[in-house]
C-alpha cells in the first residue's frame, strides 16, 4: 500500500470461548486521517483496539506503526511504539488528581512542576480547558475526558485510539472535540475513531472501516454514502422502523411535583425541584448527557430513594414515602440502566431474578414462602415472548448476552403489566436487532394504556419513541417540548448546551 | 500458561467437591507436619479422625460429639445468613459469651428456687444477651457507617473481660471458698441442662440447633427473604431495587446470629460447661466461622462440618493424652482447612484452561 | 504522681507496636486490598521474633527475623487472594486463626523464657521506636513523593484503570502485601521482645484488630496512623496506670478501656466521613480478563 500508512493490520485473529471477537482482520490507517472503526456492540470493535494498544495478544495476524513490527505486550511497549488511547470506561483515578492521572498514563513522567506547565500548554493548544491540580470526581463527563485526552497527547502519539467519545457528550460539546481532532490530524497525528453513530463518523471521518460479527465487512469512504446504507452494512439487514401508531392519550397517571433530593453519594447528581407529569398512552422522554440525575431520577421513581412526602404520585396515591415494593404493588414499576448488578444479580438464575421484582404482582411468595412453579413458569413466559436466547430459566443471569439479558429484565417488568413504566438506557449496549424489540415492547406498553419514561443518552432513540421530551441538566429537568419538530441543535441547548465550553476556542 | 474462565454457573459438583478435598488436603498436610515435628503421622491423623468414633474409649468420645457440635452448628447457622448477606460478623464468641452471663445471672438471681420456668426465661435471657451484644455493631453500623467486622470483634475482647469480671466479682460462688467462678448451674435442677438420652449427648442445645439447621434452611431455600438475602451478598443495589432496605438486613443478620450464638453460650453455661469461669467461652465463636464457610453457608453442609469440627475438637484431646501433642494443633488444623477450602473454592466459580499461545 | 517525660516515653513505647501493624496495613490498602490477618501476622513476628532474640541473644537479629516470618505468613494471604481470587474478608480471618494456632503449637518451649535486654537506647527509648516514628515520614513521602507510591495508590484507587495503563496489579499488591506483613511482624515483635519480655499464647490480644481500626480512623494517611497509635497508646498506658495506683474500680473493666477507645474512635470517625477516604478499589477481588 501507499507509503503514508501509519498503521497496517493484516489478518488479526482473537478467539474467546464461544466466540471468535476478531477474524482475519486487515485494514491500514494513513498519515493524518481521521479513520473511522464502525461496528454494532459485539462487532469485535473493543478487542481489536485492545489489541492494537498491548492489553489483548493476537492470536493470529501481525500490525505494522509506521512501518516497524508492532507486536506489544503492554500498554506502555504500545506507547512507546507511538500508539496513545483514550478509553470510553474505566480509565481515571477518581480520588486523585488531574496531574496525578495524567502521570500514571506516562512511562517517564516529568517531575510535577514540568508536567503542569505542558498540561497547560497542552490545552491552551488544543483548547481542552484543564486545572492540574483538581480532583477527578469533581470534574464534569466533558472534562473527564479531556484529562483522557490531554494525557494520550502527552506521549507524542502518531496514532490516536478514541474510543466511543461522543457517548458522553452534548451536540456542542461533541463539535468542539471535532475541531480538536481536526487540528491533531492537521499536524499528522492519526486517528482511529470508534463509534455506531453514522452521522457523525459522516461529517468527520476520512475513512471508516466496517465490522461485522468479528470480520471487515467493508472498507470505504463514509462521506460517499447515505447513512441509511451504512447502517445496513453495520446491522446487516435493513432497519427495522418501530411502529408507533394505535396510542391516545388518556389520563394523567404519574406525577412528580417539585422533587428535590440530596446527593447520595459524593459524586452523586442533586435533583433540584424536579416536576413532570405521564398521561396514560404516552410515552415521555428524558435526554441528558451522562451524570446529570438519570440514575438518582430513577431511584426515586422506583422507590429506591424515598422522596419528601407529597412529591411522587400515581393516581392520585402519593407513593413518595414508599419502597420499591409497594409502589410495584400500586403499578409503578422500573428497569435500571445497569443490567448486571441492579436490574438483575449476575448470579441468580432467571427465576431467581425474576422473583426478585416480581413477587408482589404476579403474587410468587403468598405468605413469604416460594412458589417455585409459578415463578418458573413466569419466566418461561418472559423468555418467550421477549424471545430472550438463553438454555432455560435456571440459567444465570450473567450468562446472557447483553441483549439477551435487557429483552428480559424489560420483559419482566412489562409482562407485570405496569401502569407506569419507567426505564433508563433500555439499549444501551445492545445489538440493533434487540433494540428494535425492545423499542417495540415500549410503544405497544404505552399503547395497551399505560404511561412510560424513557430515560436515554440516545437522542436517535429518544426521537423515536418519545411524544414529549424534556432535557435532564445538572439534576434539573426542563418543561417538555412536544417531540414533533425538534431539531437537533435544540435539543443540544436544552441538554446544557456546551457545558461552560462556550468561552473555549480552538486556534485554527 | 494456565488462566481462569469464569464459569457462568458456580459448579454443583465441584461445591460438594471442594469441601472433601480441603479436608484430605489438610489430612495430608497435616501429616506432614506431624512428620516434621518428630510425631508418627499416620497414628497422629488416625488418632485425631479415626480413634473418637472407632477406637478404644469411643464409648465416652462418641457423645461427646454432639456435644460439642451442637453449639457450632447453632452458632454458625446464624453466621451462615448474614455471610450470605455479607455482613461480617465475626464477633460471635463475644454474643456467645453474653448469652451465657445473660442466662446465667436468671439462674443465679432465682437461686435457690425451684420452678419450671427457670430454664425457659434463662434460654430466652441467653438469646437476648447475645441479640444485644450482636445489635450494637449493628446499631453503629447503620446509624454511623463503623464496620461491622471490627466493632463486633471488639466486643469479644470486651465480653471475655466481662466474663473474667463476673467470675471474681458479682458473681463468684459464695459458696466456693474463695475460688473465681459462678455457682455450677449443673447441681441446680431447675437451671441444669443435663444429657437427654444417657450416652447420645444430646442436650437442649442440640435440639436447638436441629431446630434452627430447618429454620435457616427453610429461610433460605423456601422464602422470599432468603433469596432477598442471598441478592444483598451478591450484588447490593439489586437487591435493594428488589426492596431489601440496607439497615434492616444488617440488624437482622447480626440480630439473629447474635441470638442463636448467645443460646449457645447459655446452653453451654448452664451444661458442659456448669459455670461461668474467667475463661468462659472456648473459641466456639470463631471456630463457627469456620463451620460456616466449610459448610459452604448452606445448611446441610454446616451440620457435616459442625460434626467435622467437634470430631477434631474430641481427636485433639486425645493425642493430647495418648501422644502428648499440644492442644493447639487443632487451630492449626481448622486455619489450614479454611485456606484450603477457600483456595479449592477457585474451581467451583472458574475453569481452568490452557492458554492459548499465539 | 508520674512525671510528664516518662509518662511521653510510656506512651511512645506502648504506641510502638500498633504503629507499625497500622503502618504496613496501610500501605497494604491503599494498594486496594483489604488483610484482616494483621493480629495473626503480629502474632507469627512475636514469636518467631522471640525465638531468634533469645537463640541468638540479639535483639536486632529476632526483629530481622519477625519481619521475615510476619512477610512469609503473608504471601498465604497473597497467594491465596491474588491468584485463587478468594474473599479477602473469609482469607483475612483465616490468616489471623491460623497464626494463633500456629503460634499455640510452636510457643510451648518458649514459655517462661526471659528475653535478652534491648539496650538503653537513645532518650530512654530503644532504636525500634524510633524506627517506628522514622517510617511515619518516609512511608509519607513515599505515597505522595515517590512514581511508585503513586502507582501503588492509583491500583488501589481504581485497579482496572491501573491496570488498562499497563500498571502491574498483583505484582504491587503483592509487594504491598509483603511489606505489610514485615510490618505486623516486627510490630508483634515489639510486644514479646521489648515490652513483655517474654512469650505467652495469644499474648497480641488484639492489637492487630485495634491497629485495623486505626488505619480507618487515620483515614488512610500516615500522619493520621500516627496520631491514631499515640492516642490508643495514651489510652492503654492511662489504664496500666489507674490499675497500678489502685482506683476502686475492677481490674478487667479497666482493661476492656483499648477496646473500647477502638470502638468510640471508630464510630466518631466513621460518623463525619462516612468512608468515602477508603481506596476505590478496597477489597474487591482483580480478575484480570484478557
Amino acid at each position: 500500500m501507499s507509503d503514508n500508512a501509519i498503521f497496517r493490520a493484516e489478518g488479526l485473529s482473537k478467539t474467546y470461548p464461544g466466540v471468535k471477537a476478531n477474524d482475519d482482520i486487515s485494514f491500514t490507517v494513513k498519515a493524518g486521517d481521521i479513520h473511522a472503526l464502525l461496528g454494532e456492540n459485539g462487532a469485535g470493535k473493543s478487542t481489536l483496539v485492545k489489541t492494537i494498544y498491548g492489553l489483548v495478544r493476537p492470536d493470529e495476524g501481525r500490525m505494522w506503526v509506521a512501518g516497524q513490527p508492532h507486536a506489544p505486550t503492554s500498554p506502555s511497549a504500545a506507547r512507546a511504539a507511538g500508539v496513545g488511547m483514550v478509553f470510553q470506561h474505566f480509565s481515571l483515578f477518581d480520588a486523585m488528581t488531574v496531574a496525578e492521572n495524567i502521570a500514571l498514563g506516562l512511562d517517564n513522567p516529568p517531575p510535577r512542576r514540568e508536567l503542569s506547565a505542558r498540561i497547560a500548554t497542552l490545552s491552551e493548544e488544543y483548547g481542552l480547558p484543564l486545572k492540574p491540580n483538581r480532583r477527578i470526581a469533581d470534574l464534569s463527563a466533558g472534562e473527564r475526558q479531556r484529562v483522557e485526552i490531554i494525557r494520550a497527547l502527552l506521549g507524542n502519539p502518531r496514532l490516536l485510539i478514541m474510543d466511543e467519545p461522543t457517548s458522553v457528550l452534548t451536540p456542542q460539546e461533541a463539535e468542539i472535540l471535532f475541531a480538536t481532532l481536526g487540528k491533531l490530524a492537521a499536524q499528522g497525528t492519526s486517528i482511529l475513531y470508534i463509534s455506531h453513530k453514522l452521522e457523525e463518523i459522516r461529517a468527520h471521518c476520512d475513512r471508516a472501516t466496517i465490522l461485522r460479527g468479528g470480520r471487515v465487512i467493508d472498507d470505504l469512504d463514509p462521506r460517499a454514502h447515505s447513512a441509511r446504507a451504512l447502517a445496513a452494512l453495520m446491522v446487516g439487514t435493513e432497519m427495522r422502523l418501530v411502529d408507533r401508531s394505535g396510542r391516545k392519550p388518556g389520563a394523567t397517571l404519574l406525577e412528580v411535583r417539585n422533587l428535590s433530593l440530596a446527593p447520595q453519594s459524593v459524586e452523586g447528581t442533586a435533583l433540584k425541584s424536579v416536576s413532570l407529569q405521564v398521561r396514560a398512552g404516552e410515552v415521555l422522554v428524558i435526554g441528558g448527557v451522562a451524570g446529570n440525575g438519570q440514575e438518582e431520577l430513577l431511584s426515586a421513581l422506583s422507590g429506591e430513594i424515598a422522596s419528601p412526602p407529597g412529591t411522587v404520585f400515581l393516581e392520585g396515591l402519593d407513593l413518595s414515602r414508599q419502597g420499591p415494593q409497594p409502589r410495584r404493588a400500586a403499578g409503578l414499576l422500573s428497569a435500571p440502566e445497569d443490567r448486571l448488578g441492579h436490574a438483575a444479580v449476575p448470579g441468580f438464575s432467571l427465576t431467581d431474578n425474576a422473583l426478585l421484582t416480581a413477587v408482589v404482582r404476579k403474587d410468587l411468595a403468598p405468605g413469604g414462602m416460594i412458589r417455585h412453579r409459578a415463578a418458573r413458569d413466569f419466566t418461561r413466559q418472559v423468555i418467550a415472548q421477549f424471545d430472550v436466547r438463553t438454555p432455560g430459566p435456571e440459567t444465570a443471569a450473567s450468562a446472557l448476552s447483553g441483549g439477551n439479558l435487557q429483552k428480559f429484565v424489560i420483559g419482566r417488568e412489562v409482562l407485570q403489566a405496569p401502569r407506569v413504566l419507567v426505564v433508563n438506557q433500555p439499549t444501551w449496549g445492545v445489538d440493533a436487532g434487540a433494540a428494535a424489540a425492545i423499542r417495540q415492547a415500549l410503544l405497544n406498553l404505552a399503547a395497551a394504556g399505560a404511561g412510560v419514561i424513557v430515560i436515554s443518552q440516545d437522542l436517535d432513540e429518544l426521537l423515536e419513541l418519545g411524544d414529549r421530551f424534556s432535557a435532564l441538566n445538572e439534576g434539573r429537568l426542563s418543561a417538555p417540548r412536544d417531540t414533533e419538530g425538534l431539531t437537533l441543535d435544540e435539543i443540544g441547548l436544552l441538554l446544557g448546551g456546551a457545558h461552560g465550553m462556550e468561552a473555549a476556542h480552538v486556534a485554527a | 500458561m494456565w488462566r481462569l474462565e469464569t464459569r457462568s454457573e458456580a459448579s454443583l459438583a465441584w461445591q460438594i467437591a471442594t469441601p472433601v478435598l480441603a479436608v484430605i488436603a489438610t489430612m495430608l498436610t497435616g501429616a506432614l507436619l506431624f512428620g516434621l515435628m518428630g510425631y508418627d503421622p499416620v497414628a497422629a491423623i488416625r488418632t485425631i479422625f479415626w480413634d473418637p468414633l472407632f477406637g478404644a474409649s469411643a464409648g465416652y468420645s462418641r457423645p461427646q460429639l454432639l456435644v460439642k457440635a451442637g453449639p457450632l452448628i447453632l452458632i454458625a447457622c446464624g453466621l451462615a445468613v448474614g455471610f450470605r448477606a455479607g455482613i461480617w460478623n465475626i464477633g460471635a464468641e463475644g454474643q456467645y459469651i453474653m448469652g451465657g452471663i445473660a442466662g446465667a445471672a436468671v439462674a443465679l438471681a432465682a437461686y435457690p428456687a425451684e420452678g419450671w420456668w427457670i430454664f425457659p426465661a434463662m434460654v430466652v435471657a441467653g438469646a437476648f444477651g447475645g441479640w444485644v451484644w450482636g445489635m450494637i455493631p449493628a446499631v453503629l453500623r447503620n446509624w454511623f457507617g463503623a464496620s461491622e467486622i471490627l466493632v463486633s470483634l471488639m466486643l469479644v475482647y470486651v465480653a471475655q473481660k466481662i466474663a473474667a469480671w463476673m467470675a471474681f466479682g458479682p458473681m463468684r460462688n459464695p459458696e466456693g471458698f474463695g475460688m473465681p467462678g459462678s455457682r455450677n448451674l449443673g447441681q441446680y435442677p431447675s437451671a441444669a441442662n443435663p444429657e437427654m438420652f444417657p450416652g447420645t449427648g444430646i442436650h437442649w442445645g442440640v435440639i436447638a440447633a436441629a431446630f434452627a439447621v430447618f429454620g435457616v434452611w427453610v429461610l433460605m431455600s423456601r422464602h422470599i427473604r432468603g433469596l432477598q438475602i442471598r441478592a444483598a451478598g451478591e450484588a447490593p443495589r439489586a437487591a435493594r431495587f428488589a426492596g431489601v432496605a440496607p439497615a434492616a438486613l444488617v440488624s437482622f443478620c447480626l440480630g439473629l446470629s447474635g441470638a442463636l450464638a448467645g443460646m449457645a453460650g447459655l446452653f453451654e453455661a448452664a451444661g458442659p460447661a456448669g459455670q461461668i469461669t474467667d475463661g468462659f467461652g472456648s473459641g466456639y465463636g470463631f471456630t463457627a466461622i469456620i463451620v460456616a464457610f466449610l459448610g459452604r453457608l448452606h445448611p446441610v453442609g454446616i451440620v457435616l462440618a459442625g460434626l467435622l469440627m467437634a470430631l477434631t475438637y474430641i481427636g485433639g484431646d486425645i493425642a493430647q493424652l495418648m501422644l502428648q501433642m499440644p492442644a493447639a494443633t487443632v487451630q492449626v488444623f481448622q486455619g489450614m482447612l479454611l485456606f484450603y477450602l477457600l483456595g479449592f473454592d477457585l474451581l467451583t466459580r472458574y475453569r481452568i484452561r490452557r492458554r492459548v499461545t499465539a | 504522681m508520674i512525671d510528664p517525660t516518662t509518662l511521653i516515653l510510656m506512651i511512645l513505647s506502648a504506641a510502638t507496636p500498633i504503629l507499625f501493624a497500622a503502618l504496613g496495613e496501610l500501605i497494604v490498602e491503599r494498594a486496594g486490598v483489604l488483610n484482616l490477618g494483621v493480629e495473626g501476622m503480629m502474632i507469627a513476628g512475636a514469636l518467631a521474633g522471640f525465638a531468634a532474640a533469645h537463640a541468638s541473644g540479639s535483639p536486632a537479629l529476632g526483629f530481622a527475623v519477625a519481619a521475615v516470618a510476619g512477610a512469609a505468613l503473608s504471601m498465604i494471604f497473597g497467594l491465596l487472594t491474588q491468584f485463587l481470587l478468594t474473599n479477602q474478608v473469609a482469607t483475612g480471618l483465616a490468616l489471623t486463626l491460623f497464626g494463633l494456632g500456629l503460634t499455640a503449637l510452636f510457643g510451648k518451649p518458649y514459655e517462661g523464657v526471659k528475653a535478652p535486654s534491648m539496650g538503653p537506647g537513645i532518650f530512654g527509648l530503644n532504636w525500634v521506636v524510633w524506627l517506628g516514628l522514622l517510617m511515619v515520614p518516609l512511608l509519607w513521602w513515599f505515597l505522595n513523593r515517590t512514581r511508585a507510591g503513586l502507582v501503588l495508590r492509583g491500583i488501589g484507587e481504581n485497579h482496572h484503570a491501573a491496570h488498562a495503563l499497563g500498571h502491574k496489579v498483583r505484582t504491587v499488591r503483592l509487594l504491598a502485601i509483603a511489606f505489610g506483613g514485615a510490618m505486623a511482624g516486627i510490630g508483634g515483635a515489639y510486644i514479646s521482645i521489648a515490652t513483655v519480655l517474654q512469650w505467652t499464647e495469644g499474648m497480641t490480644a488484639g492489637a492487630g484488630w485495634i491497629a485495623l481500626a486505626l488505619v480507618v480512623f487515620a483515614g488512610w494517611r500516615a500522619f493520621g496512623v500516627l496520631a491514631g497509635a499515640w492516642l490508643f497508646g495514651g489510652v492503654a498506658v492511662l489504664q496500666l496506670r489507674l490499675q497500678a495506683a489502685g482506683v476502686a474500680v475492677p481490674v478487667q473493666l479497666l482493661a476492656m478501656a483499648p477496646y473500647l477507645a477502638t470502638i468510640v474512635a471508630l464510630v466518631l470517625i466513621s460518623a463525619r466521613r462516612r468512608g468515602s477516604a477508603a481506596p476505590g478499589s478496597l477489597g474487591q477481588i482483580f480478575h484480570e480478563t484478557s
